[in-house]
Parts: structure tokens; C-alpha cells; sequence
């Protein structure tokens, strides 16, 4: 004897992508909110220290923002003309920025006045930051030198000009105080120990170089610029690990997360790309409005902010993490009630009784054992299985016709249930894993309804909607027959073989342009 | 040994079961079964053939044990005789020769020595008469048994239109809608009838009709699913009778529990229901047995029932309308589409089972292994339905792959859906991979995989011929993202056509480097590497109905079989016919293990079967009139190993052995040993032993027996209770030769009391080994230093006993039988 089947679900392969833990964590930010910059920012920094306040760097000014600030809190307007990289000190006391005039400011960021300007270069400095014993301050200018100055008497101490194109990006280590790495328009990174009297290491790294940035252990260096992500290892002299080629446009910006296992890269196609740093492949994108030129993630990946082009800054808050609390508050049966008797170990004369399987069906299986098919129709009619199941419902309909009854349980249905019936058809039926089974159902439908029509404006208005749905269909489908006999043409130009061509064929919908052909 | 000019066609399961209903034995013990021409014992707890009595020349129509002694069997058969078994032993005890042909047989209790039969009335075509035979009591086995009395006439022909009532004082027929009921006492005959008017769209024909067995009260079926339970029928005019309605469908077979409170009833639902009571109409249901219940019937002590159905199944169910057990031989289904199939791993049959399911069938032990269910849908027992069945299946070389093809009955607009299977080798079954919905846009033909042992599962290619016009080409792919459930799933890599002609059949050559597809009339073959087409062969006119390629030397040739009657041999090598042959092809079988090709052709009402080599153009054996229905599908299956041939003859019977289903759907084999050698020594077992029964005595007893022999085991004791044991074997023949054949007792009596006396040593070891169990016994919870002197005790006496044959133990092992012992006993005291 045995017992009743299911009725068998069809499931489909589900396109796209697919949903991983990274999916999951970075789409776990709220909406985003949008400030508008005088400006393009070309920098936006976060204080190292809490509360993880950020700098951003659009046009003429420096701008402060809080946490959850939509207005900034500070500004820094004492520049001429564009500032850029305005760049916390490790703790978060201290603010370093480049201007178009060759002048660097250091602020303190409780006061407005700069406390120290470094004058030296000719032309703009794109990039400035701290070394890492505090004191020194590096910078890059579009005079293809990279100076190296000391805060407490602000002076000089070392000028490198070995660059031979505009310098527009830097990074400090953060392992040794002296060393330091910019990039520049000339395809080169160079590395420079202030020690020294030249560069370390010059990496070619094959584009005008937009942006770098060093593991926090030192050993890895990631380069950006063209189109190209490039990480290279220091220790081996600069050998090139991995080259990425994810964006479509030059990559602007570049930044890893708070925990070092994630890399993230902005660029002028809108897209931020997340990659594993430990398999470099992408595992999240996001998309953004327009052209991204810098980007930043807080401590903790609390935030994600980006500046575009167009002076727009993007702020996206994580949403606070879900606490069942419901869960917690129920008390659980003690652990005793689950290990009883499970640590028994039956005697060799013992005779073993399993416990019976509870098999547990769903409603409309229950009533198709019992042959009632209008209420099992009925039970896979229900909004929520009808809108986010469609294939339960298919699959029932299926399973009455298999039976012979979908006739008897689809007639006898009042106005509101006809007219939940039609919308489902209308929506479904043009779908190809449904088509053949909500055919049948649309022409059982209007067979059964028929003598009613008119008496009810909201089913004819259904009606109406259905054979506009077949309709565009059919239209759909003769476009993309006059489409395939162009590609038939063309492939026999192109192949020998016929063969190939037949399963264009199979793969298209020739089937179901048949069905609903038949059907009107 | 074995006679040469003698391969005889044998018959070896899927006879029908539906001869009769089938009759429990009066202890419950076994389960008896009209099958084909033989009757069948089974074995209610076991489930397994204990017995096959065979004698009779035709069908058997009837089994009824012999109301007087419990032991025998009556047994009716269309060639005219009624036996007398003792099903006990298998043997004929009687034959009673009433010289027509015998339709059904009844013994009821009342009756002496008399049964009644039903027989087609002389001269009359599809009239019948119900008679009652006397069986005479004369000595011999073969007897006439002309005495005939007619008692009633115009009845029905199946054993289910007629019932005796209680204590047979009398007997009902039913036929259409007329119910007769013939007092025996009173000599009176009551005819009741029903309105012939169908009354919405019921039909009130009987189909089935049984007796209360304590009182006077008569169910009857009838064929729009009702149920009428007739009583005060004494009377012309005040009968009366109510109804019960439940089947949607003809009531097939009616049953009375033992005390007359519960009625079953089955039908084509194959649902079994149970009535309470007969005025409320209180019912239970036993759902979804499988397939129509044919008979039910009761044991005689109530406590089980069981149900016969249209596929052969015997159902075994407990009188609380549990299911017990099931008895399946060969499955019977609707149509055998997936033709015989080898499954490589298990060597059964694989063919179609109960609908949706793939059955797999052991030839050895007559008894299904399993049933995998393909279609994976509840199948609903209703005509007119468009229900979807297997349709092809084909199993990879080393069995690991199966492939299955479904589709609906519809003819235009056929739902076929692929399943590729993968056998799970920790489940011990196949689990679904891969389903591919619509493979083909119309039927699926052929399927075939390519076989190849030596490169192992990469190069598995799966092809589908279609009547779509074209042949797919399956691959394996693998699965690339880690995530993903499984590593491998099959996609479609080539799809190949030919002059838009329908393809037919498909076939791999040995080496697996070329692939024939047939198309209508024209045979193509493509490298299976690129998938080019090399040549074509055809054979004008005629469709191509089967290919084959050679095997082994043979490998050059390929073999095709025509519509209008060619069997044709073409040279891969010369592209060239090499021969031809004018027959009617309609099974083309290749032996896996030898170059042989069976063909066997259907020439006006007979099958004849060709065996050749495709290198010669002679066949190598030839047998016309195989049988006399049609054969339908045959198969090579591999011995265990290489049998004994010693006729030239048959040399191609010795690595394989042919099996063919007929239309009837008999299994079919061709054996060259004679019938008692093919007889298996269990079958001939005596069920003696088996049917002593378990008490909680017996149990303990072969407890403490089973541990003695543990110890003696440990002791060294096996030599001395062997020695006992030679001794029995006089007492245990004398115990299970069947009473009727041994003389008589007192020329028995001495070689008893003999074998019972135990000779002098064998004693006194006996004497010895029994106190020392007495004393381990009492010494349960005694102190250690006991157990030692025990040993002592125990290991002296057999020092005593066996003196050279045992060397002394050394201390350490002494130690050891100590701990043995001490473990023993610390279970025993649960006792």
C-alpha cells in the first residue's frame, strides 16, 4: 500500500544571481541619503577615531559631517580655490589638505584657522596625508614631485621629482613611519622611504594611475587606474599578484573594508565592485546614479559614502541588526526532555519500535487526497500562494486536469472568484513554464463563463485584459519569429551545419506561439 | 545428463493469479493460489513460494480446501478434472476426471462427499449450469466421476455469480439482474429480479454475490459501484433489501468477516472497504492497494484477509484493516512499453510495473526486488483518464545511470518529460539528477546509451530518437559552482536529423564509435566523436523496425530488421549488404556476451525463433512454433556463470539466457534441463520445521540452547556434541517423512527406541557437562573463588574426556575463560 503523492511542484532554475552571505551583508544598508556639494568631491575621509566623523572634499571647501548628519557639522572654507584629499590624522585631531594654489593646510578640526601651510609646490597638490609617527605629512603635486614636510616647523624635508606626470595619488604605510607610496599620471607607482634619497620601487602598472592604497599589513599594494585593478606584492619587489578588469570606465577610487577581507572599487560607470582579497572575484556590486570619484566605508562598515561628479554625496546607513527577542522570551523545554532516552543504546534482545514519520501535507494536497477539487482550486487561490507561488497553483490546475476535473471545479465560482481567477490568468498565462496549463484553464474559463458575459462589468473588464494580454503576446512572438528567420539566414551563410540552427529553435518559444495561436 | 533435441520452453513467472480466489489454509499459516495451470503455496509470513503443484493441463478455475480434512485441497481446472492435493507435501492425492470443462468449484460444509461445479451447459453456447459431483470413493489415484445432478441453471460463468449460504442449506446465483436462490431442503427456487431500466446511468447488473455466514442474509455488487444486502428472501413478494453505496465503480468482490459483522468490499478504486454495520452505514477504508482488487477473501479464523488484484499482487491484511504484506511475483501492467530490460548491477528484469513504476524483478526467486516509482504522481484508478506512464528505459554499462522517458496518454499533444537517475550507492537506489521537461516536441522512439566499460563515466552519451524528426544527443556537464547541490546534471550537446524523415531506432557499436540512427526507411551512422554523418544504408521498401550492431568479431556487421519483412546484414567495412533474409522480424535481441543475435518472427499464429551469427548468413539454431502467442520482447540475461552444455547445438545457451514476454504477458524461458532438475532443492524443503511454533518457551529454550553451545564453544565442547548429534538423524527422517508414507509403527518402533539410546562415552560426557551447567547455573551470584574451583572442575572433567585431543590450558587462557564466563553470567541473571 502506498501512500499519497504530492502533488510535484515544477520548480524552475532561478536566473540571476544567486544569494550568498555577501549578498545578504551588503545589502543590508537602508536607502541611501543624498547631500549636495558645491562641488565634485574628490575626497571623503573618516576620522579614525569615534564618532567615525567624515571629511569630504568638494570644490572650495572641506566640509565635516556627523554620523547621521544630513548638514555638516564643520567648515573649512579658507581655501582660494578647489581643495583637495583632506585627510584625517591617525587620531582624528588633525586635518591635512591639498589646494589648487600648491599651498597644504593642516587644521586642527576643533579650530578654523590652519595651523601650519606647507608652500612649495608650483602647481595644485592633488594629494597630501600623514606618515604614521604623526609628525611628517606627504604630498603630491601636479609639479611631478612628491615632498615629504614637517609639521612642528613646517618645512620641507626631502623633494622627490622623479615622477614625470601630474601626481595624483598617495598612500602612508602604516607599519613603518618612512614610507610611503604615490602614483601618477606617468603609469608608475613609486615607493619612497623618506631614508632615502630616491624612490624604493617604481610598479608600472600600465594606465595613468587614479588611485592606490596598501594592506594594512604592508605587503600588498593595490593600484588603480584605466580600467584596471591591479594588486602587487611589495615583499616580491613589486610582482603583480592579480589584475582585475571589472569596471567599464576608469576606476576613480579605491578602499577595503574595516575587517581587510573585502576590496571595494569605484569608478566613472557608476559602480562600486566588492571583491574577495582572498579570491579577488567580485561578490557584490552596487550600482549608483551617476560617475563615483571617491568613496569611503566608516569603522565597523557602519556607512558607505560616495561622491560623484556631479557634487552629489551618497550616504548609506546600515539597518541595525534584527534582534528576535520574541525567540528569546519563549522559554525553552529544559535539555533534558530532548536527551532523554536518545543516549539508550538497544540491547541485543531488545525489539526496536521506530516512531512513526508524521508526513505533513499542505492544505490543497490534503483536500486532492480526499477528491475535492473545487476546494483544493480554492486553496491554491489564496493571495499568497496565487502571487508568490505561481507554480503552486500551476501545478494544481495541472493536477485537476490530469484528473478530469478541472472543468467541474473551475465552473460554479461567484463574480469575486472569477474575477481573482481571471486576474491570475491574465497575468500568468504569458509566461512560458505556465502557458500550456493556463491555456487550457483560459479556454475552460471562457467556455464555462460564457452565457454570463456582460452581466458583470469587473469580468468582462478581465476578459478584456486577457485577450489584450494573448494579444501582445502573439504580436511578441511573430517579432521574434521575423527575427529568427533573419538569424536562420544568416547562419546558413555563416555554418555548414544545419544543426545548430535547430536548436535556436528549441531554445526560443516556437512551442508556445503554437498554443496561443490555437487558443485565438 | 541432459537430453540433446529437448530445449523446452519454460514458463518461469507472470502467470495470472486471477483464477480463483485465493484460500488461507485453516491455520493461517499459508496462503493458496490458483496460477496459470499450477496452484501456488505461499508462505503468510514470509511471503515467499514454498510450493507450486502442477498436473493440471489447463487454467485452474477453482481451489476449495476439503471441508472434512483441512489438510487438502480441491482443485478445478478447464481441462476437466477436479484434484484432491494434500498441499502439505505438493502431492496429488486424487484426480477425479467430469470430463467438461470446469468453470468454478464450491465445497460447501454441508455436502457429503460431493462438490459443485459450474459447467457450460450442452449444446447451449454461453449458458452454464451449476452441478453438484459425486466423488466416488473408490481406491487409485485416477478416478471418474460421472455422477452428475444439475442443481441450478443459467448461471454465471465466474466463480464470483454464485454463494452458498450458511451451512450451505442454500445457494445463490446471480446473473444480469436476476438473482435465483434454491433451497436445498425445501427444494424451492426463488427468483428475484431487478429493474433493467438504468436509472441515472446506474446499471443494476450483479457482479458479485456472498452469503452471511451465521444468518440469512444475502450481499450482492453490482456494476454502478452498489451494494444490496438481501434478507427475508424465504418469501416470493416480501423480500426486502438495502443499500449501500460507496464505489463509483463496479463492485468487483464482496467478502463477510468469520462472524458475519463486517462486509468488505474492492473495486477498481483499489480501495478496500470495510461496512460496520449494515444500518448505519459506518465504514472504514484501506486506500491506494496498488491496482482493482479482483477477490477478497478471509481466513478462517478472521484474522487476516487478503486481496488478489488485477496486476497479479496478493495483498495480505490484518482484520483491523492494517496492511500486512504484500506477495508480488511479475507485476502485471496495462502494456509493457519499456520492453525487457538488464539492470547490470542487480541482473533482474527491469520492465514496467504498477502504473508509473519501474519494476525490478528477480528471476531467481520469482519475487519483485523493488518497484521505483518514475512518474512520481498519485495515479488515480478511473477510466477515461489520460495518465502518464514509462515508456522507455535504458541503463548505463555499469548500471550506474538510468534513464527513464514518460508521457501522457494524449496523442497530439504527448507531456514527456526525461529523467536521468543516479544510482546513490549509500541509499542503495536511484535518485533523480536530472529532469528535462519536453525533450523531444513528439514521442520519444528510442533511447540508448553509449556503452563503455574501459573510459569510465566522462564519455556516458545519452540518444533519443524522437518522432520529432530529429536525435538528441545528451552530455553530462558538470556543475562548476560550488554551492550547487549536485556536481553533474545533462544538457543537450547535439541534435542531428535526416532528410526530415522520423527517427526509429537507435543503437551504439560495441566500441561505442559509431552511432546507427534509423530514419523511416534509411539506417544512418554518425561518429559518435564529431558527430558526422558516414553512410547510409537502406533496404527498399519498408520501414526499419529494429537495428542491432554485431558484438565481439561480429563487430563489422550491422543488423536490421524491416517492416516488409527483410532481416538485412550490412559490412560497415565495404558499406555494402552482406546478406539478406526474407523473415518477419518482430524481436531482434543481441547477446551482451557472445556474437549471437536472436530474432524471433511472428509467421501466421506462431512465433519461431532464429538464432544467428551475423557472419553467417545459416542461423546456428532454429525453433518454429516457439509458442503460440505472440512474442513481444526478449533479452539476453547473463548467467552467473558459464553453464554445462554438452549439445553443439545450444552453445549459445551457455553465457546467457534467453527470456521473452508473450502478449499474455507469461515470462518465457528455453531451458535444456528437465523439469525435476530445475526444481531448486528449497523448494522441495518441508515446511515442518517452519511451522512449529514460537512460544515464549520455545524462545527461552533456544536461548539457553544457543548460549550453551556459545560456551561449549569456548570450552572445546563442539567434539563431544557432534558425536550426539550423528546419532539423530534416524529420529529427524522418522519425524518429517509425511505419516501416509511410513510403515508401519511397530516395525518403526525398534529403529526409534535405538537411535534414542546414547552410547556409553557419549553418556557419561553428557551426564558431566550437564551438572556442570547446573552448577554455572545455580552459581549465578556466587563468590569469585566458586567460579575458579568450577573451572577447575570443568576443565579436569574434560581432561577426563578428551585426554589427547585437548592440551592443557595454559594459565593465561585460563584467566580469560574466567572473565568469559563471569560476563556470561552477569546477563544471564536478568533471567
Amino acid at each position: 500500500m502506498a501512500a499519497y503523492k504530492p502533488v510535484v511542484v515544477q520548480a524552475c532554475p532561478k536566473l540571476g544571481e544567486r544569494i550568498t552571505q555577501d549578498t545578504l551583508y551588503w545589502r543590508g544598508y537602508k536607502t541611501p541619503v543624498q547631500i549636495k556639494e558645491f562641488g565634485a568631491v574628490n575626497k571623503i575621509d573618516f576620522s579614525p577615531v569615534p564618532p567615525y566623523n567624515y571629511a569630504v572634499t568638494a570644490s572650495s571647501r572641506i566640509h565635516i559631517y556627523g554620523r547621521y548628519s544630513q548638514e555638516p557639522i564643520k567648515t573649512f572654507s579658507r581655501f582660494r580655490d578647489a581643495a583637495y584629499c583632506a585627510t584625517y590624522r591617525d587620531d582624528g585631531r588633525l586635518l591635512v589638505a591639498g589646494s589648487e594654489d600648491g599651498g597644504i593646510r593642516l587644521f586642527d578640526i576643533s579650530g578654523k584657522a590652519p595651523l601650519r601651510q606647507f608652500e612649495g609646490h608650483a602647481k595644485p597638490v592633488h594629494v597630501v596625508g600623514f606618515l604614521s609617527d604623526k609628525y611628517r605629512v606627504f604630498s603630491g603635486g601636479d609639479d611631478y614631485s612628491s615632498n615629504l614636510w614637517d609639521i612642528p616647523s613646517a618645512t620641507e624635508i626631502i623633494s622627490y621629482s622623479e615622477h614625470t606626470d601630474y601626481v595624483r595619488c598617495g598612500c602612508a604605510s602604516k607599519v613603518n613611519a618612512d614610507v610611503f607610496i604615490t602614483g601618477s599620471y606617468d603609469h608608475t607607482v613609486k615607493l619612497f622611504d623618506a631614508r632615502t634619497k630616491s624612490s624604493v620601487m617604481t610598479i608600472e602598472h600600465g594606465h595613468p594611475v587614479e588611485s592606490v592604497l596598501l594592506f594594512p599589513s604592508g605587503g600588498l599594494l593595490v593600484s588603480a587606474g584605466g580600467r584596471y585593478v591591479k594588486v602587487w606584492d611589495v615583499l616580491k619587489g613589486g610582482q603583480l599578484l592579480v589584475s582585475l578588469k571589472n569596471h567599464h570606465k576608469t576606476v576613480t577610487c579605491l578602499c577595503l573594508n574595516s575587517s581587510g577581507q573585502r576590496l571595494l572599487s569605484g569608478s566613472l560607470d557608476r559602480h562600486v565592485k566588492i571583491y574577495s582579497t582572498t579570491s579577488y572575484k567580485v561578490v557584490h556590486s552596487f550600482n549608483y546614479a551617476t560617475s563615483i570619484l571617491s568613496l569611503a566605508l566608516s569603522p565597523e562598515d557602519e556607512t558607505i559614502v560616495v561622491g560623484m561628479t556631479n557634487g552629489v554625496l551618497n550616504v548609506k546607513h546600515r539597518k541595525p541588526e534584527e534582534k528576535n527577542e520574541k525567540s528569546q522570551k519563549k522559554r525553552q523545554p529544559a535539555y533534558r526532555t530532548y536527551v532523554k532516552g536518545r543516549t539508550y543504546m538497544p540491547k541485543q534482545e531488545d525489539f526496536c519500535v521506530s516512531k512513526p514519520v508524521k508526513r505533513v501535507l499542505r492544505k490543497y494536497d490534503k483536500l486532492l487526497r480526499s477528491f475535492q477539487s473545487s476546494k483544493a482550486l480554492d486553496a491554491v487561490l489564496e493571495p499568497p500562494i496565487m502571487l508568490h507561488t505561481p507554480e503552486v497553483t500551476v501545478a494544481v490546475m495541472q493536477e485537476l486536469h490530469r484528473r478530469g476535473t478541472l472543468r467541474s471545479a473551475l465552473a460554479g465560482r461567484d463574480e469575486k472568484q472569477v474575477n481573482l481567477l481571471l486576474t491570475f490568468v491574465a497575468r500568468r498565462v504569458i509566461e512560458p513554464r505556465f502557458t500550456p496549463v493556463l491555456v487550457t484553464v483560459a479556454d475552460m474559463i471562457t467556455d464555462i463563463y460564457q452565457p454570463v458575459v456582460g452581466q458583470s462589468a469587473i469580468v468582462d473588464k478581465q476578459f478584456l485584459k486577457l485577450q489584450e494580454a494573448i494579444g501582445k503576446e502573439i504580436d511578441y512572438q511573430e517579432e521574434l519569429l521575423e527575427v529568427l528567420g533573419m538569424m536562420d539566414t544568416l547562419f546558413a551563410t555563416f555554418t555548414k551545419k544545419r544543426d545548430t540552427c535547430l536548436e535556436e529553435n528549441k531554445s526560443n518559444g516556437l512551442t508556445e506561439i503554437i498554443e496561443t495561436n490555437r487558443n485565438y | 545428463m541432459v537430453s540433446p533435441g529437448a530445449l523446452r520452453v519454460v514458463r518461469c513467472g507472470g502467470s495470472a493469479l486471477r483464477g480463483a480466489r485465493a484460500v488461507f489454509s485453516a491455520d493461517c499459516k499459508y496462503l493458496l493460489c490458483a496460477s496459470g495451470d499450477f496452484v501456488k503455496v505461499y508462505s503468510v509470513s514470509t511471503e515467499e513460494t514454498l510450493r507450486l503443484m502442477g498436473g493440471h493441463a489447463d487454467l485452474v478455475t477453482g481451489i476449495q480446501l476439503n471441508p472434512h480434512n483441512h489438510m487438502q485441497l480441491y482443485s478445478s481446472s478447464l481441462d476437466g478434472t477436479i484434484k484432491l492435493w494434500d498441499f502439505m507435501d505438493g502431492i496429488p492425492i486424487k484426480t477425479f476426471t467430469v470430463g467438461c470443462e470446469l468453470l468454478a468449484l464450491y465445497t460447501p460444509a454441508g455436502a457429503e462427499d460431493s462438490v459443485f461445479v459450474v459447467i457450460p451447459k450442452k449444446g447451449e453456447r454461453d449458458t452454464f449450469q451449476l452441478v453438484s459431483v459425486k466423488l466416488t470413493k473408490g481406491a487409485g489415484q485416477d478416478l471418474e466421476a460421472k455422477e452428475l445432478s444439475v442443481v441450478l441453471d443459467g448461471v454465471g460463468a465466474s466463480m464470483k455469480h454464485i454463494a452458498f449460504g450458511r451451512e450451505g442449506a442454500y445457494v445463490v446465483s446471480v446473473k444480469d439482474v436476476n438473482l435465483q436462490v434454491y433451497f436445498f431442503k425445501r427444494k424451492l427456487l426463488n427468483r428475484f429480479s431487478l429493474s433493467t431500466v438504468k436509472t441515472k446511468g446506474g446499471d443494476n447488473h450483479f457482479s458479485c454475490v456472498v452469503c452471511h455466514p451465521t444468518e440469512d442474509c444475502i450481499a450482492t455488487g453490482h456494476a454502478d459501484g452498489k451494494i444490496r444486502l438481501w434478507r427475508n428472501f424465504h418469501h416470493k413478494k416480501e423480500y426486502t433489501y438495502s443499500t449501500l453505496h460507496w464505489h463509483h465503480d463496479i463492485v468487483m468482490d464482496l467478502a463477510f468477516s468469520m462472524e458475519g459483522t463486517r462486509l468488505l468490499s474492492g473495486g477498481v478504486e483499489s480501495v478496500l472497504v470495510q461496512w460496520h454495520n449494515e444500518s448505519s452505514c459506518q465504514k472504514d477504508f484501506l486506500p491506494r492497494l496498488g491496482s482493482p482488487i479482483e477477490y477478497i477473501s478471509m481466513s478462517s479464523d478472521g484474522a487476516l484477509c487478503c486481496t488478489l488484484h488485477t496486476d497479479n499482487r496478493i495483498t495480505i491484511i490484518n482484520s483491523n484493516l492494517r496492511f500486512s504484506r504484500s506477495i508480488q511475483g511479475l507485476i502485471k501492467s496495462r502494456d509493457v512499453k519499456t520492453g525487457l530490460v538488464v539492470d547490470p548491477r542487480t541482473k533482474a528484469l527491469v520492465l514496467n510495473g504498477e502504473p508509473g513504476h519501474l519494476q525490478f524483478y528477480s528471476l531467481q526467486s520469482d519475487q519483485q526486488l523493488f518497484s521505483l516509482d518514475i512518474v512520481q504522481r498519485q495515479y488515480i484508478h478511473q477510466a477515461g483518464l489520460q495518465q502518464s506512464d514509462l515508456v522507455k528505459v535504458a541503463f548505463s554499462a555499469q548500471g550506474t545511470w538510468l534513464a527513464t522517458v514518460e508521457e501522457s496518454e494524449e496523442v497530439t499533444d504527448p507531456e514527456l518529460q526525461l529523467k536521468l537517475w543516479f544510482y546513490h550507492e549509500e541509499t542503495q537506489s536511484f535518485q533523480l539528477n536530472t529532469r528535462i521537461n519536453t525533450p523531444h516536441d513528439n514521442h520519444i522512439t528510442d533511447m540508448c546509451f553509449r556503452d563503455m566499460d574501459e573510459l569510465g563515466g566522462d564519455s556516458l552519451i545519452l540518444v533519443t530518437t524522437g518522432r520529432d524528426c530529429v536525435f538528441k544527443v545528451w552530455v553530462m556537464v558538470e556543475d562548476t559552482d560550488p554551492e550547487a547541490q549536485q556536481s553533474v546534471s545533462w544538457s543537450c550537446d547535439f541534435v542531428g536529423s535526416y532528410h526530415n524523415y522520423q527517427a526509429t531506432n537507435c543503437c551504439f557499436s560495441e566500441d561505442g564509435s559509431l552511432l546507427a540512427v534509423s530514419f523511416e526507411e534509411t539506417v544512418t551512422v554518425w561518429d559518435s566523436l564529431t558527430w558526422d554523418l558516414k553512410c547510409t544504408f537502406c533496404h527498399p521498401p519498408g520501414n526499419i523496425r529494429n537495428i542491432c550492431f554485431g558484438r565481439l568479431t561480429c563487430s563489422k556487421y550491422l543488423i536490421g530488421a524491416t517492416d516488409y519483412g527483410f532481416l538485412c546484414c550490412w559490412n560497415l567495412l565495404t558499406c555494402a549488404l552482406e546478406w539478406s533474409a526474407h523473415l518477419n522480424v518482430v524481436v531482434l535481441q543481441p547477446d551482451p556476451l557472445s556474437e549471437h543475435i536472436a530474432a524471433v518472427s511472428w509467421l501466421s499464429k506462431e512465433s519461431s525463433l532464429f538464432v544467428f551469427k551475423p557472419n553467417e548468413p545459416r542461423p546456428i539454431y532454429i525453433q518454429r512454433n516457439l509458442c503460440k502467442e505472440k512474442i513481444l520482447l526478449a533479452a539476453f540475461i547473463p548467467r552467473d556463470q558459464p553453464e554445462m552444455i554438452s549439445s553443439e547445438k545450444y552453445l549459445w545457451l551457455r553465457k546467457s539466457q534467453l527470456f521473452f514476454l508473450t502478449d499474455t504477458q507469461e515470462l518465457m524461458t528455453l531451458s535444456t534441463k528437465s523439469l525435476e532438475e530445475r526444481l531448486t532443492p528449497s523448494s522441495k524443503q518441508l515446511a515442518v520445521e517452519e511451522s512449529l511454533p514460537v512460544t515464549p518457551f520455545s524462545v527461552l529454550l533456544g536461548k539457553h540452547r544457543r548460549q550453551q553451545a556459545q560456551e561449549d564453544i569456548d570450552l572445546g565442547k563442539p567434539v563431544v556434541r557432534k558425536k550426539q548429534e550423528q546419532a539423530s538423524p534416524a529420529v529427524r527422517e522418522l519425524l518429517h517423512t509425511p505419516a501416509h508414507v511410513l510403515p508401519s509403527a511397530s516395525f518403526l518402533c525398534t529403529i526409534f527406541i535405538n537411535s534414542l539410546l546414547i552410547s556409553k562415552e557419549n553418556k557419561s560426557a553428557e551426564e558431566v557437562a550437564d551438572e556442570v551447567e547446573m552448577e554455572s547455573e545455580k552459581a549465578e551470584d556466587d563468590s569469585d573463588e566458586e567460579d575458579v574451583t568450577e573451572m577447575e572442575q570443568e576443565d579436569t572433567s574434560h581432561m577426563e574426556l578428551l585426554g589427547e585431543t585437548t592440551c592443557k590450558l595454559s594459565k593465561s587462557q585460563e584467566k580469560e575463560l574466567r572473565k568469559i564466563r563471569k560476563t556470561d553470567y552477569s546477563w544471564i541473571s536478568a533471567f
